[in-house]
This record gives C-alpha cells, sequence and structure tokens, in this order.
C-alpha cells in the first residue's frame, strides 16, 4: 500500500491540517513506510473474532443527573486566542 | 542529600536533620547547575516549590507523618497543572497555563509533595526518543551523545541525573518503561484504570496510563499508593481496592513462576542485551523462583495493532486543539477553515501529525473494517496471549528494550524504525496490563532494563518482585559520571 500526493492532500484536509507543498512528498513516503509495516495485518484470520475497545470490558457508568461543576467561564476564557463578552471569536462564518 | 531515597528523606524531614525547604533549595540549586545540558525540564517552578516545601515544614512540625510530605517530585508536562504552564512538549500548547490540576497533580499536592517543575517529553508522548519535543530533545545523563528514551524521557533523566527525587509519566506504548530502562532507574506503569487519567492530556484514551519513575520499587511503591485509586472524574477509572503496596514488598518469592516469552529473546535482541537479562533471572533462580519458557505467538503483531489503534484514537483525541479556545492560534485567519488549518498545521510538529494523518486514514469511510476494526480484532488475540499464559505463570520477564540507548539522530528520519524500539513493551498496553522496568547490570557502561509484567491489578505482586532483586543487587545506586554528589 502506498500513497500518492493527493492522498495525502485528502487525508490532511479530513484532519484540517495545513501541510506545507514541499513536505506532502516526504510525508507520503513515511505514512506509506508505516501502511507497510501495518499490512501485516492483513494475513491474521480473525474470523469470528471479537474487537476489543477497551482492556477492562467495562460498561460506561452513569450519574445523577444534577450539576456537580462551578462556573468557570471567566478563567477559562483568560487562555483562549479572542473572546467577547464571554464568547469565543473565531472569522465570520455566516455572512 | 541527592542519593538517598523517599523514605530516608522522609525519616530525615522528620527527624528536623532538614528542612523540605532547605532540600527543596538544593535541588532547585542542582538544576540551575546541570540541567541546562540535560534539557530534562522544560518549566522549573522555583517560587512555587519553595511555598510548598514551607507548607510542608508546617505540616510536619505539626506532627503530621505522611510518607510523602515535603519530597521534591517533577511532573510529566503532561500533566495539568492550575496556573503552571503545562505545554505537553508542543508549540501548540506553548502559551498554555492550565486552568485546573490533573487528579494525579491533586492527590500529590494532598500527600505534602513539593513539585519542582514540569519535565521535557516527546510532543504529545508521540516519541521513544524525546526528540520529537519542541522544546528541544533531552539528553541521556549516562552519555550525553545517546537518548534518554520516550516519551517520559526527561522524568527519567532527572531521576536518573539526581535532579528530582522522583517523577511521574505515562505510558502509551512503553513511555514509562523504555526512558526507565534507557536511563537506569525504576518505572512502573500500572493496569490500565488504576490512576486516574482526569487533567491528563489524551493521546489514545484505550491505552494511556499515569505512572512512577523512581529510583527504587520502594519510592515506587510509595508514590503509587498516592496516585492509585478510582475517581468519578475519569470515566475509565477501575473501581478496584487499593492495597498498601509498602506492605508485601518483603514477601519471600521462593516458588514464584517466572515465565520467559519465547518471542521476547528471539531476532531483534542483541546478545549482549540477551546476557544482562539472563544473568538478572538467574539471581531469581537464586531466591527460590521457578523459570518457565512461555509462548505469546501473537507478539510480532503488536506494532503493527498499535500503529492503527493509537493513531486512531490521537487523530480524535487532538482534534480538540483547533485554535479557538486554548492553545496556538495562527495570524490573521481568513475564514474558519483557515483558521484550523492553519493554526494546527504550524501548532504540531512532524510526528505528531504523521499520527493524526496515519488515524484519520485508518478511520475514513472505506478503510475502517480493514485497519481499525481489524487491528481491534488482533488486539483481543494479543491479550488472549497473555490471559492464556497468566494461567501457568506469576509474573512475565523479558528485556525492557532491544538494545541500549541509541545515539541521538540515529533513528530520527526513519519513523518505523523508531517504532520497532518498543516491540517488548506495546503489547502490554494493549491488554491494559501493569509492566515494570528495573535497572541490571549495564552493558558497557549503558543502562538496561529488565521488564516485569503482572496479571491485571497485580502492581503488589510487581513491586515486591522488583523490590526483593533490588535488595539482593546494587544496579539501581548506580549514579552517571558527572551527577554524583
Amino acid at each position: 500500500m502506498s500513497l500518492e500526493r493527493s492522498d495525502v492532500e485528502k487525508i490532511a484536509h479530513l484532519a484540517r491540517i495545513a501541510i506545507d507543498e514541499d513536505k506532502v512528498e516526504s510525508y507520503a513516503a513515511d505514512l506509506s513506510k508505516i501502511l507497510g509495516l501495518v499490512a501485516q495485518m492483513d494475513a491474521v484470520d480473525t474470523e469470528g473474532v471479537v474487537p476489543m475497545a477497551h482492556p477492562l470490558h467495562m460498561s460506561q457508568r452513569l450519574r445523577a443527573d444534577k450539576v456537580t461543576e462551578s462556573d468557570n467561564r471567566e478563567k477559562f476564557q483568560r487562555i483562549a486566542p479572542q473572546t467577547e463578552a464571554g464568547l469565543y471569536l473565531v472569522p465570520k462564518v455566516i455572512e | 542529600m541527592f542519593e538517598q531515597t523517599i523514605s530516608e528523606l522522609s525519616a530525615a524531614l522528620r527527624a528536623g536533620e532538614f528542612s523540605s525547604v532547605e532540600l527543596t533549595r538544593a535541588y532547585l540549586e542542582r538544576i540551575s547547575q546541570l540541567d541546562g545540558e540535560l534539557n530534562s525540564y522544560i518549566t522549573v517552578d522555583a517560587e512555587g516549590a519553595l511555598a510548598a516545601a514551607a507548607e510542608a515544614d508546617r505540616r510536619i512540625q505539626a506532627g503530621d507523618t505522611s510518607p510523602l510530605i515535603g519530597i521534591p517530585i517533577a511532573q510529566k508536562d503532561i500533566f495539568c497543572t492550575d496556573g503552571v504552564k503545562t505545554s505537553c512538549g508542543s508549540r501548540m500548547l506553548d502559551n498554555f497555563i492550565a486552568p485546573y490540576d490533573a487528579t494525579v497533580i491533586t492527590r500529590m499536592k494532598q500527600a505534602g509533595m513539593v513539585m519542582l517543575g514540569k519535565t521535557n517529553m516527546d510532543e504529545f508522548a508521540m516519541g521513544s526518543s524525546n526528540e520529537t519535543s519542541w522544546y528541544g530533545p533531552v539528553k541521556n545523563p549516562w552519555d550525553l551523545e545517546r537518548v534518554p528514551g520516550g516519551s517520559s524521557g526527561g522524568s527519567a533523566a532527572s531521576v536518573a541525573a539526581r535532579l528530582a527525587v522522583a517523577s511521574t509519566g505515562t505510558d502509551t506504548g512503553g513511555s514509562i518503561r523504555q526512558p526507565a530502562a534507557l536511563c537506569g532507574i525504576t518505572g512502573l506503569k500500572p493496569t490500565y484504570g488504576r490512576v486516574s487519567r482526569f487533567g491528563m492530556i489524551a493521546f489514545a484514551s484505550s491505552l494511556d496510563q499515569a505512572g512512577t519513575m523512581t529510583r527504587s520499587a520502594e519510592d515506587a511503591a510509595l508514590l503509587l499508593q498516592a496516585m492509585a485509586g478510582f475517581d468519578t472524574a475519569d470515566s475509565t477509572s477501575a473501581e478496584e481496592p487499593v492495597p498498601d503496596y509498602s506492605a508485601t514488598l518483603n514477601d519471600d518469592l521462593s516458588g514464584l513462576k517466572i515465565g520467559l516469552p519465547k518471542e521476547y529473546f528471539g531476532e531483534g535482541l542483541s546478545s549482549e542485551m540477551a546476557k544482562t537479562i539472563h544473568a538478572a533471572i538467574d539471581e531469581y533462580k537464586k531466591m527460590g523462583a521457578e523459570v518457565v519458557e512461555i509462548s505469546l505467538p501473537n507478539t510480532h503483531l503488536a506494532v503493527p495493532t498499535y500503529y492503527v489503534v493509537a493513531p486512531a484514537e490521537c487523530s480524535s483525541n487532538l482534534s480538540r486543539f483547533d485554535g479557538v479556545r486554548f492553545g496556538h492560534r495562527c495570524e490573521e485567519p481568513k475564514d474558519l477553515e483557515d483558521l484550523y488549518k492553519r493554526s494546527r498545521g504550524e501548532g504540531f510538529g512532524d510526528e505528531v501529525k504523521r499520527r493524526i494523518l496515519m488515524g484519520a486514514y485508518a478511520l475514513s469511510a472505506g478503510y475502517y473494517d480493514a485497519y481499525y476494526l481489524q487491528a481491534q480484532k488482533i488486539r483481543h488475540l494479543i491479550s488472549d496471549d497473555f490471559t492464556r499464559a497468566f494461567k501457568e505463570v506469576d509474573v512475565i520477564m523479558g528485556p525492557t528494550t532491544p538494545d541500549s540507548p541509541f545515539k541521538l539522530g540515529e533513528k530520527a528520519s526513519d519513523p518505523v524504525s523508531m517504532y520497532l524500539s518498543d516491540i517488548y513493551t506495546i503489547a502490554v498496553n494493549l491488554a491494559g496490563l501493569p509492566g515494570m522496568s528495573i535497572p541490571v547490570e549495564p552493558m558497557k557502561g549503558l543502562p538496561a532494563g529488565l521488564q516485569i509484567i503482572g496479571n491485571y491489578f497485580a502492581e503488589a505482586k510487581l513491586l515486591n518482585v522488583a523490590h526483593r532483586y533490588q535488595q539482593q543487587t546494587d544496579w539501581h545506586r548506580l549514579i552517571p559520571e558527572g551527577y554524583g554528589a
């Protein structure tokens, strides 16, 4: 399995990561090598094996639907790149 | 002072031989003298440390006898620390002052420990050499041309060089055990879920686990005691009782059944490493342990499986770094998509980007079954190997790494060869088991680690097995040249 330039550009868009033009080739080469390593999985017969998502086979705990957190908005927004009136600012999305 | 263990320092503090403020000052002084070259710390918090030490001294004078009170510790820079920069080794979080404490940090504060600072690490814990850190590589105190291992490389180097009494680490594929082995210290990765992940910046959530990096198993027992336990703030925290880890350290090992997986002693293992590991195992035979050969037949699939599971989880976890609420934001974004793409493109380094891309690919439409689902199935086969083995043996032993620490730059340009250096540690994370690395006889002056793997929640047994070896040998007391007292 080897990845082309266009594959890397497509995945980078899906992951919302800008990749420098002159580095796309080296990402394609490295990712192809990793896929080569991962290809060892292809030969394994896993018919009937249950996928293991988690080591402890536990189920998700539930809690009462009550407010447990206090309001820390000011503290959390102090480290934000740009805020106004308690809101996070981003470039205009809707014209 | 710098050669004393936690329990020795604790006794000295209570006896009034020196105060925690004096001890802390001495460590801070040592860091400023010696860390310029090692680069094991990203942030040193002298002011916070001295305030915590003064508070510890007040508690000691008031008669508090908690065993960790007043002991200086270094925290891996992956744990959020309220009011202190928490960078995770990344440019993305270079400006991030955490607004709250991780549970691990809270518990250590409650125990009265003094945080000296935050240690250097591979970016977002993705690496095996500490070379992916935005803050530059950490050097191995045993040989400054070599890597300390990773991702908890700063934590390992700081303890080895006596720039902290102990430190914390996290282990997703070997990130505590491998640097512990390469720096000649004692590293413990507990069972998945044993220590809370709350406030520990997530890499691969079904694999990540926090643990201890210390000079001895005895110190590890004290530290784990403070860290372990159920936490409602972590949805995968284990509701298992926490035993007294120090109480069983001296238990007799006669009749202990040790399994040696033949796959851990085959091709790829250096002959010198094989020799030093066998010598350590002979020491256990002298203590009355019984050694049997076992097989973990799916060992060769652990690295390939991990490099689907971990990147998939990382690509999902790291989507939170988007330049909106915290962390790096690019200059003058022209629209929201540009803001996301450039903030992430600038904020993440190459290895992190590679793993996010790999994960996004494995999870993308048309590839999910072939990669992620197949990897999860093989993960089950790997886990079953251990379940079968633990029906026959009490612990599994083998090398932590295939060879001694490699040189800086040696594997930096080939990600796959770097990945393969974790071949003996990764399967333990996939299964969620506890594992340790303890120093054994060095090879040509460079450290080597014996890995001890236990059954689920068998940390007390691992610590017992490690401690008895450290009662018989002095390898864990060796100090790198130039870092002695």
